[in-house]
């Protein structure tokens, strides 16, 4: 086929992406976009299989079909609640895809084969083992991470205080490995491509490992800047330059919801990555002083009074509502105060669910308008105009020590102002603290009344108490 | 692949090829900045699902021929599968979330 045509469609392809990726940037195109996308995979797919270099078919139908079945298992059989785990292992796939091509791109070329490379320049040589580095390290990266989040491994945070030496010795191995694979022509250099591969695998392990299951979210988005990255790297080693775009476009995308995820919580990338988090040291803030005598407890009939004279009524979801599975329930109080005239908003936190945006997936599984769906920016103004704010299965995100406690190992991170509401009703089992380990004064404040209970349970009986006084 | 521009250096063809790169970055940049939280992450596994391009690097690297090697063909094997997993699962969970995204009415 001609080689014309072959990176016109390409440049179709990519062109597909892009056009995909601004289709998301709306919910009503967002469909849309991502069958663009799609369609964009399907001809650089199809102009690659007639492409002249490619001459036998047996290994690649037999790759396809495999993939396409796992694919639409995975897609089809996974929970809502369990997309990071899916993400996760996709990211992984990714970097494992790229870091076998860079690999079968080596061996070719070690073996003098012609077709995967026709020159094994020390650019191609380069690109291959940065292909490598990144795509396992995202490859076994991924592993743990999903292992973390799937709860197979424990998800504190492992490793000993200078695993960041470990990991930077790690590192300067990889690279001189990478170098002396890189200098030398591929037949010699065998050992110092298998030296990297193992290493790389490695380092993946233990970047994650010390990284604790809170921070999951910003792993997660990294990991998948990587994948894209390792994308590009593979289309250097071919030229390919579908490769290049699209893994630019990923690599980008993954960096920028790192960075969203690091300010929402108030650290630093570097933080997250190598310091577990700050130890209050010494004057730890002693719980009982805190909710000593002021924690009002109450009943589903109280608050359902209160509701009921409410015409402002904003929901606070966290990743304990999903846990509980109350997603319904808590659309099902939606409804019945919406017909009954109230307005209902949703305010989010942009750590609120597991990964980026999760907590909005959730809620749209449960059928929840996305107009309802307010960002913590959207959100924060309106407070001091709402009647009932009602905090279900989230903490940390409200806790008013980050506004106001200098001392405290989460001041500077942003969080809903739910105390500037007329009441604040906190949906909880206990006065467990949350991820951070700290207590929280919104649960002492004159206006907050804590609903002690299961999440689901304690929001159906509000329902109930609801509807009794209609 | 054969270098696009006939005649021209490796090095040249690196250039271009770096600057395709970047221009990429930064238009991803510009893109994805305007996605809104609320489809933070549909966009995360269809941008996995995109990332899953490396197929074609890995039908070129499988179907260039037998006489490369059982552990090439075995590698090259892999990266299909792994990567169509990547793009067949990525564009299906991306449209089962997005589906689930109504408006009001």
């Amino acid at each position: 086929m001609n080689l014309v045509i072959v990176d016109l469609s390409y440049l179709l392809a990519a062109l597909l992406f892009v056009v995909g990726i601004k289709g998301l940037t709306r919910p009503r195109t967002a469909v849309r976009g991502n069958m663009l996308a799609a369609s964009g995979m399907l001809i650089a797919v199809l102009v690659t299989l007639i492409d002249r270099n490619v001459i036998s078919y047996e290994v690649i139908a037999l790759g396809i079909a495999v993939g396409t079945l796992i694919g639409v298992l995975m897609a089809k059989k996974v929970q809502m609640t369990a997309m990071p785990q899916m993400v996760a292992l996709l990211n992984g796939f990714g970097g494992g895809a790229s870091l076998a091509v860079a690999a079968a791109s080596y061996l070719a070329a070690t073996a003098g084969t012609i077709g995967v490379t026709e020159t094994s320049s020390v650019i191609s040589q380069t690109a291959m083992a940065m292909a490598i580095l990144i795509g396992a390290v995202t490859l076994s990266g991924s592993a743990i991470a999903f292992g973390k989040l799937q709860e197979i491994l424990p998800g504190k945070p492992m490793g000993f205080s200078g695993m960041k030496f470990l990991n930077l010795g790690l590192l300067i191995v990889a690279l001189v490995a990478a170098y002396h694979m890189i200098s030398t022509e591929p037949g010699p250099a065998v050992g110092a491509f298998v030296i990297l591969v193992i290493i790389a695998l490695l380092l993946g392990v233990t970047l994650v490992m010390p990284i604790g299951g809170a921070d999951m979210p910003v792993v997660i988005a990294l990991l998948n800047s990587y994948s894209g990255i390792a994308a590009a790297a593979a289309g250097f080693i071919m030229g390919n330059t579908v490769l290049i775009v699209s893994g630019a476009l990923v690599g980008a995308s993954g960096i920028i919801l790192t960075q969203i995820m690091c300010v929402a919580m108030n650290r630093s990338l570097l933080n997250v990555l190598f310091g577990t988090m700050a130890q209050s040291s010494g004057d730890l803030i002693d719980a009982d002083e805190v909710y000593a005598g002021k924690v009002k407890s109450s009943t589903p009939d109280e608050v359902g009074m209160l509701l009921e004279d409410a015409r402002r009524v904003v929901i606070v979801p966290g990743f304990g509502l999903a846990m509980a599975q109350a997603q319904h329930a808590v659309r099902d109080l939606a409804d019945t105060l919406e017909s009954r005239g109230v307005v209902v908003e949703y305010a989010i936190h942009p750590v609120a669910g597991r990964m980026p945006g999760h907590m909005n997936v959730l809620l749209a599984e449960a059928e929840v308008a996305y107009e309802q769906m307010r960002t913590m920016e959207q959100a924060n103004p309106t407070f001091s105009k709402t009647d009932v704010v009602i905090v279900i299965g989230a903490n940390d995100v409200t806790n008013p020590m980050a506004r106001e406690d200098k001392g405290s190992p989460i001041y500077g991170m942003p969080i809903l102002d739910v105390e500037q509401a007329k009441t604040v009703v906190v949906v909880k089992r206990s006065l467990s603290p949350g991820f951070a380990g700290l207590p929280n004064p919104l649960f002492a404040r004159d206006n907050t009344l804590m609903l002690f209970g299961d999440g689901k349970k304690a929001i159906m009986d509000l329902t109930t108490a609801v509807n009794e006084a209609a | 692949m054969e270098t696009l521009i006939t005649g021209s250096t490796e090095m040249e063809q690196l250039v271009l090829l770096l600057s395709l790169f970047a221009l990429a970055v930064f238009l991803g940049v510009e893109l994805i900045t305007k996605v809104p939280p609320t489809l933070h992450t549909p966009l995360m596994s269809g941008s996995n699902a995109i990332s899953g391009i490396t197929i074609v690097g890995a039908i070129v690297a499988t179907g260039s021929g037998g006489e490369a090697g059982v552990l090439v063909q075995l590698l090259g094997f892999v990266a299909i599968v792994l990567a169509t997993i990547n793009v067949i699962g990525g564009f299906l969970v991306t449209h089962r979330m997005l589906s689930m995204f109504k408006r009001r009415g």
